[in-house]
């Protein structure tokens, strides 16, 4: 696709020959250009008007002056923000949440996928897969509904609890369970989807290293460890470094539905404060200001875990 | 075992098996027990909540309350979905969920039509710059704050379906996929067609969008599924037009909300100042899982092979 200067040259002549051509070519593709429009003003209205937007965090943004005529800042949101006593609650909060789904979240596809490849029955693994691959496809508005309708506290897991433990667990209020909450959600709706493409990847092993292998004697759990978990290393580390670039993102489509004001201690994240600064409490240039600051240091931690990849002798993302 | 040769069966026992042989031991057929009981006891998990709720709003309230755990009730009644069907309140969301679905997914499927296939045309002068446009915004977006000001305040489009349907007209990733594909079309068709006169829109509408129909309606049900699952774009742009919040808005609304452990109770429409019973809740929420699991069928087959493609190409 990409042609050299000379090629290029050679294609589309030099000074008066070039734009004569320029010319005739754009005359012969007006129709094609027509059809781009709309493609074309879509990205520019909706993808690069937005990135030009980020100018307000350094702003005071007012709707009324606009983007261009809204008096000019400098650093103080991100000033204001450090001073306020609580950020480090968000932070914390954040890091906390992100961390618990490195731990608890990360692996579960990565260990489903290794037992469902160990599967014998082809027919059997395809109907379970079925089973596993629905939630995905549910809205996460439909997956906290479920979790109300059932930990609730008139839901069955609720009741279950207190006949069985003698106590209550209040389960959708309280700062305690929140977290637990977030990530059981999560491992129940990704994981059997996430299984996808560690799967893809277990399809490219030779079989040969495990027919070498049982020559060898080596047991299942053995060409487990030696073969297969192997062959997925790459993949592996691939949605690792994905992950550390969203150690900030705790989303907020999913934590505004769960978050309410008996658990807010564990639910206050940082994209959760960019949410309600910014679209509850209008504080646009303030709630810009954070999300910016969250995109720089996920581009370092991208980058630098890549970096990290590439010492340890992987390919890594780019 | 180690002068055993491969004959076509074996070979395709041992494919089909995975990284499984025959001549299995005891080790090994313990494994393989255990190995289906705990996938088979993780996919019952995952499916249970669908197959408890879907059993419990046909249930009376009464059962709900004093019955531990079920998934067939004693007694069958179908109240719950009549209140639903009379609701004019839910009957709107459905409706607006279904025009919203269908309106943004045409929307999408012309934008990425088009933008795909003149991006398609190797000898389209500037197409490196327009790809490099596309390529940039995967990885680079403004963040949320920037692209609600662009919506609501610069093109004033709160409180209107525009808001939902315009701002996600174009997922890069898949027309990226579909101008692949069309290069993929064999010139010499395009050609002929060209040179009997036809302008390029006409080879688009007759030769091209034929060939392509089931890419076409792969893409229109990636598009349809990720309409009628959304509820951010409704929520923060259309808050106070409550007429037109389509069936996710609403259930956020009237199961999330009304919980009472929400702090915005104050949005809670008169109509369910009472939160409504459970078996209402779960029917709401059996209407609103039905149309994806009605797709789910074709979503499963091309959404794998969708994943597999991305993947083979990272």
């Amino acid at each position: 696709m990409s042609t050299s200067a000379a090629e290029r040259k050679k294609l589309h002549g030099t000074g008066k020959v070039y734009w004569r051509r320029l010319r005739a070519d754009i005359s012969r593709d007006r129709w094609l250009y027509l059809l781009l429009l709309p493609g074309f003003i879509y990205f520019i209205v909706f993808k690069y008007l937005p990135m030009f937007g980020i100018v307000i965090a350094f702003e005071n943004y007012v709707p009324f002056s606009g983007v261009l005529g809204s008096q000019w800042v400098g650093l103080k949101w991100f000033q204001y923000f450090f001073k306020f006593p609580a950020w480090i609650n968000y932070l914390t909060n954040t890091l906390i949440l992100s961390l618990m789904s490195l731990v608890f979240y990360f692996p579960a596809p990565i260990l489903l996928a290794l037992l469902l490849n160990e599967m014998r029955s082809l027919r059997y693994k395809k109907v379970l897969q079925t089973m596993l691959y629905v939630p995905h496809f549910i809205s996460i508005v439909i997956v906290v509904s479920i979790t109300f309708v059932m930990f609730g506290t008139s839901g069955i897991v609720y009741k279950l609890t207190q006949q069985v433990l003698g106590h209550t667990i209040p389960y959708m209020g309280s700062p305690d369970t929140f977290r637990w909450m977030i990530i059981g959600q999560t491992i129940w709706k990704e994981t059997g989807w996430g299984t996808i493409i560690f799967l893809a990847a277990l399809t490219n092993v030779d079989t040969q290293l495990y027919e070498a292998a049982m020559v060898d004697g080596a047991g299942r759990l053995r060409r487990l460890w030696h073969i297969t978990l192997p062959a997925i290393r790459s993949t592996i580390v691939l949605m690792l470094i994905l992950r550390m670039g969203s150690v900030l993102d705790t989303g907020y489509d999913h934590l505004i539905l769960m978050a309410n004001p008996l658990n807010r201690s564990a639910s206050q994240t940082l994209d959760v404060f960019v949410y309600q600064q910014g679209i509850q409490q209008g504080q646009f240039s303030y709630a810009s200001a954070i999300g910016l600051m969250k995109a720089v240091v996920s581009v370092t931690l991208v980058v630098t875990s890549n970096k990290i990849a590439h010492m340890l002798g992987e390919q890594g993302l780019y | 075992m180690a002068e055993r040769t491969l004959t076509p069966k074996n070979k395709k026992m041992l494919e089909s098996s995975g990284p499984v042989g025959q001549n299995a031991t005891l080790g090994s057929r313990i494994f393989d027990i255990a190995n289906y009981l705990i996938v088979t006891l993780i996919a019952l998990t995952t499916i249970f909540p669908f197959i408890y709720i879907i059993g419990a709003s046909f249930a009376t309230e009464y059962e709900i309350a004093t019955r531990p755990m079920f998934i067939i009730p004693q007694d069958v009644t179908t109240a719950a979905y009549q209140f639903i069907f009379s609701s004019n309140k839910i009957l709107r969301g459905f409706g607006n969920s279904l025009l919203i679905t269908v309106c943004g997914t045409a929307i999408n499927l012309f934008f990425t039509v088009t933008m795909a296939y003149a991006l398609s045309k190797s000898r389209l002068r500037g197409r490196n710059f327009f790809l490099n446009m596309v390529i940039v915004s995967m990885f680079f977006s403004g963040g949320m704050i920037p692209g609600y000001i662009v919506v609501a305040n610069i093109l004033n489009l709160k409180n209107t379906y525009w808001s939902v349907l315009l701002p996600g007209a174009i997922s890069a990733y898949n027309m990226m996929i579909v101008k692949n594909f069309f290069q993929g079309i064999p010139q010499e068709l395009e050609e002929s067609a060209s040179m009997d006169g036809c302008t390029d829109i006409g080879v688009l509408l007759r030769i091209v969008l034929p060939l392509s129909l089931p890419v076409l309606a792969t893409f229109g049900l990636f598009y349809a599924v990720g309409h009628w699952n959304a509820y951010f774009g409704a929520m923060i742009y259309m808050k106070t037009a409550k007429e037109k919040w389509p069936l996710q808005v609403l259930l956020r609304e009237l199961i999330i909300l009304s919980n009472g452990t929400a702090g915005d109770m104050n949005n809670l429409d008169p109509e369910f100042v009472q939160p409504p019973e459970q078996s209402v809740k779960m029917a709401v929420i059996v209407v609103s899982t039905v149309p994806i699991m009605c797709v789910y069928p074709f979503l499963q087959k091309y959404f794998v092979k969708g994943v597999m493609v991305g993947a083979l190409k990272g």
